[in-house]
C-alpha cells in the first residue's frame, strides 16, 4: 500500500529537511510513499495548522511545527 | 530575525533516548557548574592576554582590544545560557496550544495573554504567515493575533540574552517589560480600529478547522535536548554577527568622541528618539548585530530610551517581515501596523529618557 505524504510549508530550510527525513525513513522501512510539498499559503491554511512544517499522511495531519523525530515518522508510516 | 523555531519535538541523535530524569538532571548541573567555572576565569585570562600584547597600556588601541577580548567570550557564554533556558521552557508551549488558548478570547486580557505567549511559543519568521492565518481563521481576534506577532520576534531570547550580557539585567528586564507593553497596546489599538476588512480577500473567506494532533510524550531528556539544540543552532548562526558587532562596538569605545554622541543621541536632543525609530525601520539586523553597538553607544553617553527605541525599531519593524505579511495583509493594514507599533516604540523611548536620568 502506498502512503500519500504531504509536507506543508512555504519552502524554508526546515520544511525541506522534514521532507528529506520522511523520504529517508520511508526508504529505511521499505514503505512506498508519494511525497508532495505543499507551499501555497491557502492550501496550507486549509489543513488547520498553526505552525510549519506540517506533515499530512493519507489526508490526516500528524505533525505541525519544528522538525519531527525519526521514530515518530516511522510511526506515521507504519 | 532569527529562526528560533526549535520545537518541542527536536531530537539530537547522540543522546540516548529514555535516560532517567535523575541522570539528565545530574548532567545539566555538571554542565552549568562547568559554565560558571569558565565564566569566572574570563576576566583574569583576558587581562593577562591583553597585557602581553605589544600595545601601550591605556592607549585607545589597548582599550578597544581589552573590550573585544573580554566581551566576545563573555557575551557568547551569557547568550548560550539564556538561549538554553528559553529552548527548554519552549518545550512546554506550541503554536497549536497557544491558538487554542487565544481563540475567542476577548480583547484586553487576550492581548496580554497573546504578548506573553508570543515570547514563549516557538516561533520562526518563515512560519509567520501560516501562523497568522491559522490564528485568524480559528477565531483569534485580529488585534490579539497582532499582539502575538509583535511580541514574538521583538522580545526574543537573543535580544534578552545579549542585553543581559552586555548592558546588564536591569536593561534586559526593561526591554522585556516595555517590549511586551508595546505588543499589548499596539495589538489592542489595532483591534479597536476594527480592520478585519483590510485583510486580503482570500484570508477573510478562509475558515479552517483546527487540526487535532496526536498527543506526544515529551521526556525531561527531550526538553534538555531541545535546549542544547537551540544553543547549537542559534549561537552557531549568530556568533559572526556578535563578533562583528563587538568589533564595531570596540571601535566606538576606543575612538568615537563622547561629546559628539552625547550631543546627537543624548537626553537633551528630543528629536533623536523619532529619528532613531525612523532610522530603524529600513534597517534590518537581528538582535545579535545590534546589541553590541547599543552597549558601546550607551557607554559614550547616548540616552537609554533613544538607543532602546532604535533597537526595537530595527528588530520589530523590518522590511522583509512586512514583505512576508503583505501576502495576507493589504498595504493599508501594513501601514497602520507600522504607524501603531512605531508610535508605541516612540512612547517607550520618551518614557525611558524621562525615567532614567
Amino acid at each position: 500500500m502506498t502512503r500519500e505524504v504531504k509536507v506543508l510549508g512555504p519552502g524554508c530550510k526546515r520544511c525541506q529537511t522534514t521532507a528529506e527525513m520522511v523520504r529517508a525513513e520511508a526508504e529505511r522501512l521499505g514503505v512506498e510513499i508519494t511525497l508532495e510539498k505543499v507551499t501555497d499559503y491557502a492550501a496550507i491554511a486549509a489543513y488547520g495548522i498553526a505552525a510549519t512544517p506540517g506533515v499530512v499522511v493519507d489526508g490526516k495531519v500528524v505533525h505541525a511545527g519544528g522538525l519531527p523525530k525519526a521514530e515518530a515518522i516511522g510511526g506515521w508510516l507504519a | 530575525m532569527s529562526c528560533s523555531c526549535t520545537a518541542s519535538n527536536n531530537n539530537t541523535p547522540e543522546t540516548p533516548q529514555g535516560l532517567p530524569t535523575r541522570v539528565v538532571l545530574g548532567r545539566v548541573v555538571v554542565g552549568l557548574a562547568a559554565w560558571a567555572g569558565v565564566y569566572a576565569m574570563l576576566a583574569p585570562t583576558s587581562n593577562w592576554l591583553v597585557a602581553r600584547l605589544p600595545v601601550e597600556p591605556g592607549s585607545h588601541l589597548a582599550d578597544a582590544l581589552a573590550f573585544f577580548v573580554y566581551d566576545t567570550p563573555k557575551v557568547l557564554m551569557l547568550l548560550a545560557l539564556v538561549v538554553f533556558a528559553m529552548g527548554v521552557v519552549r518545550t512546554w508551549f506550541s503554536a497549536a496550544h497557544t491558538r487554542k488558548l487565544l481563540s475567542g478570547r476577548r480583547e484586553g486580557v487576550g492581548n496580554v495573554a497573546a504578548a506573553v505567549l508570543g515570547v514563549f511559543t516557538p516561533f520562526c519568521s518563515c512560519s509567520a504567515v501560516p501562523l497568522f492565518i491559522g490564528f485568524v481563521s480559528a477565531g483569534v481576534p485580529l488585534g490579539v493575533t497582532f499582539s502575538f506577532l509583535i511580541a514574538a520576534p521583538m522580545v526574543n531570547e537573543i535580544a534578552l540574552g545579549l542585553l543581559f550580557g552586555l548592558v546588564g539585567w536591569q536593561v534586559a528586564l526593561a526591554y522585556f517589560g516595555f517590549g511586551l507593553g508595546v505588543a499589548i497596546v499596539a495589538g489592542w489599538v489595532i483591534g479597536r480600529l476594527h480592520l478585519d476588512g483590510w485583510l486580503e480577500g482570500w484570508v477573510r473567506e478562509l475558515r479552517s478547522v483546527a487540526a487535532e494532533l496526536p498527543p506526544e510524550r515529551v521526556t525531561f531528556a527531550d526538553r534538555v535536548d531541545a535546549g542544547i539544540e537551540a544553543v547549537r543552532e542559534i549561537v552557531g548562526k549568530v556568533w559572526k554577527w556578535i563578533v562583528a558587532g563587538i568589533a564595531l562596538g570596540a571601535f566606538i569605545h576606543g575612538y568615537v568622541p563622547a561629546d559628539l554622541l552625547a550631543e546627537v543621541m543624548g537626553r537633551d536632543a528630543w528629536w533623536s528618539v523619532p529619528a532613531a525609530v525612523l532610522l530603524g525601520i529600513p534597517m534590518y539586523s537581528n538582535a545579535a548585530g545590534i546589541v553590541p553597538v547599543v552597549e558601546a553607544l550607551l557607554g559614550k553617553g547616548a540616552a537609554l530610551g533613544t538607543v532602546l527605541a532604535f533597537m526595537m525599531s530595527v528588530i520589530a519593524l523590518s522590511a522583509p517581515e512586512m514583505m512576508i505579511l503583505r501576502k495576507v495583509l493589504t498595504a493599508r493594514l501594513i501601514a497602520v501596523f507600522v504607524a501603531v507599533v512605531g508610535a508605541g516604540i516612540l512612547g517607550v523611548g520618551f518614557l525611558f529618557n524621562l525615567l532614567f536620568v
